[in-house]
């Protein structure tokens, strides 16, 4: 009843008119970067979230949600047409979506892709709705021991999944605790790490760092001239579009597997959608009557894919809600937003903020429906935007950076940060440093640092108040995953993730 | 030696290493515990600490590995000289935004872009430089009203 009440409130949040024109703002943007192979929903957030500040915040979480979930979408039609992931969790499509567009049938693998996406997403929104009321209460009788512990096992995760190397994830996570640190110590007072430079006095804001890291070391790291792939033509008509009755029956498993895997793997930090379709793809291919199809263009290797990559966002949201724990670069970026607005991610979050949560959840069902709307008729117009050449977007990309960064502090400074972070973004591409571990130590270092020492404070500097039940259990947990490449067998498992992955 | 000059894991693990090394050093200078609990230096401390091992642990792995790498994973000097080009012409239009303002820096980075780096028409690169300027002067500082980087122009 409470869940009912919930969401009818959210539909009135929702339906506004305000709040269902920045779902439709947010879902088309999020289609456009979807489809434009360079451009990810994390570096997009980065740069429109400045831009954010003078909305209404449920307005424009509900906008950012968008994006992140309708890329996931835009994504397959690139993979289709092009055979280039338009955003990296739509890469495992490329594999048979790519083949049924050459054997001629790009419109049912198309109209495959956005109904997966359509109902899996569907699920993974009402998976969220059910899951984050009941965790949220559990985790009220969490304290800062329990937290310090939850992020360390968090950034655990995501360190042991963000590379090859887990000594150079680790890295990128400390090197983000650092730039968390640096700032005024809210407990003593003390100016750390400022190099006497008054502008460094309030630390450095999240959004220049995600900004540059993302979107400026993205053009660094697309600016060599590529050559251009063709493309396969997108049939006309809505009924070329849709896929057969037989191959709905075909794909029955598939939207149950990649709604189910999706959804658990987001509840994961540092999993992620592209590890959720790689493993709903090989569960596909292992339970299939016909795995000799696979790789040729078989349907059902487009819908577990797609399908498992929309069910993961509603499971990314749960800790990223409930616990404030972000799994992602992009839900790093969302959790920044989220405190930028004066909103408290966490236990309290549903309770205090019922407006944001069960409003973003009504939008989530609106936005599905608005993206399976978009990616069926107007799947052709989309795939126009692929002609638009790299040169284009450069400079696109960097002039909102600019203005994102400049928007929000007014300081010559701080573009000045920007640039510097630039090419930190980049030089981390070229080395083969693990961006996202960064982005989250530097989103959790703050927190992290104030869970431990008042976990500290209140047991007069004993190490023993982290042996509570909750805590020990959660930082063994964190331990056996960094200790993972020490087992050999383990290590196997988790490079052919990777190599999944990459 | 040669291959270990090539390497990027030991030159980072190297630099890792001296910001660790930073990182302890500085937070030496701060309570590192006090009555009320864990002091300022007391995080910095323990994440430098583990950022200098961590650090060594690279360039020691690059330092034993380096007969297996070969120049098989060779540098490619043109594509990073592109990328740093454009983040020179990036920092330059930054530069001189107090003096050109936004729009005619932003039209002056767009034109490097395309007509130097993507090697297009002159003609193509001033009118998407000028348009895109325009379309950014008019959106952000006409539209949105978001304030912009001025300089003596705009």
């Amino acid at each position: 009843m409470e869940l009912l009440t919930g969401l009818l409130h959210g539909f009135q949040v929702a339906l506004a008119p305000a709040s269902l024109m920045m779902c439709v703002l947010g879902v088309v943007l999020g289609t456009v970067i979807g489809v434009l192979p360079g451009l990810g929903p994390s570096a997009t957030i980065a740069m429109l979230l400045p831009l954010t500040f003078k909305l209404e915040p449920t307005g424009a979480m509900i906008m950012l949600a968008g994006i992140y979930y309708g890329a996931k979408y835009g994504g397959s039609t690139t993979s289709i047409l092009l055979n280039v992931p338009g955003e990296s969790s739509s890469v495992v499509t490329c594999i048979d979506g790519y083949q049924l567009a050459r054997k001629g049938r790009a419109g049912p693998a198309l109209g495959m892709a956005a109904i997966a996406s359509f109902i899996a997403g569907t699920f993974g929104v009402v998976a969220l709705m059910l899951v984050a009321p009941p965790l949220a209460k559990v985790s009220l009788a969490f304290s800062s021991p329990e937290y310090f512990a939850l992020m360390v096992m968090g950034l655990a995760m995501v360190v042991l999944l963000a590379g090859d190397s887990l000594v150079k994830a680790l890295l990128a996570m400390l090197v983000g605790l650092w730039l968390s640190g640096i700032g005024t110590d809210l407990f003593t007072a003390t100016s750390r790490f400022t190099f006497d430079t008054v502008e460094l006095l309030g630390g450095i804001d999240f959004i220049i760092v995600a900004i540059g890291v993302f979107a400026i070391g993205e053009v660094l790291g697309n600016i060599e001239p590529h050559e251009a792939p063709s493309m396969i033509p997108v049939p006309k008509g809505l009924r070329n579009l849709m896929p057969t009755w037989d191959d709905m029956k075909r794909c029955r498993f598939a939207f149950a597997n990649g709604s189910i895997v999706g959804f658990l793997i987001g509840l994961l930090p540092g999993a992620g959608a592209t590890i959720a379709s790689f493993i709903s793809y090989g569960l596909e291919k292992a339970v299939s009557r016909h795995p000799e199809e696979f790789g040729k263009g078989a349907i059902e290797g487009v819908a577990a894919p797609e399908g498992s990559n929309n069910a993961e966002t509603g499971g990314a949201l749960v800790p990223l809600l409930t616990l404030g724990i972000p799994g992602s670069g992009t839900t790093a970026i969302l959790l920044a937003a989220l405190t930028l607005w004066g909103f408290k991610p966490g236990p309290l979050f549903i309770q205090d903020s019922p407006n944001l949560f069960w409003g973003l959840v009504a939008s989530m069902y609106i936005g599905n429906v608005l993206l399976l709307v978009l990616n069926l008729p107007l799947v052709a117009v989309f795939a126009q935007l692929l002609r638009v050449p790299s040169y284009a977007m450069f400079p696109l990309i960097l002039g909102v950076s600019i203005v994102g960064v400049y928007s929000n502090a007014s300081s010559m400074f701080q573009l000045g940060l920007l640039a510097g972070f630039g090419l930190l973004g980049y030089l981390m591409r070229k080395l083969a440093f693990p961006t996202a571990p960064l982005v989250l130590g530097l989103v959790l270092g703050d927190p992290m640092e104030r869970a431990l020492r008042q976990s500290l404070m209140m047991s007069q500097g004993s190490l023993a108040i982290l042996a509570r039940p909750i805590p020990l259990t959660l930082l063994i947990i964190a331990a056996l995953l960094l200790a993972v490449p020490l087992f050999r067998r383990l290590n196997a498992v988790r490079m052919q993730v990777l190599d999944n992955e990459t | 030696m040669g291959a270990l000059a090539r390497n990027g894991d030991f030159w980072s693990g190297l630099a890792l290493a001296a910001l660790g090394a930073y990182i302890v050093g500085t937070a030496r200078a701060w309570a590192y515990m006090s009555e009320d609990g864990p002091g300022a230096g007391f995080f910095p401390t323990w994440y430098g600490s583990l950022m200098i091992v961590l650090s060594l642990v690279l360039v020691g792995r690059s330092v034993l590995n380096r007969a297996a790498l070969p120049a098989s994973r060779p540098v490619k000097w043109r594509e990073v000289g592109r990328a740093f080009s454009c983040w020179l012409a990036f920092v330059a239009a930054v530069a001189l935004m107090n003096v050109l303002g936004f729009a005619v820096s932003f039209a002056l980075l767009t034109w490097f872009i395309i007509a130097v780096m993507a090697r297009r028409s002159q003609r193509l690169a001033i009118s998407v430089a000028v348009g895109g300027a325009a379309l950014f002067y008019v959106l952000f500082v006409v539209l949105l009203e978001i304030s912009l980087p001025t300089g003596y122009l705009f």
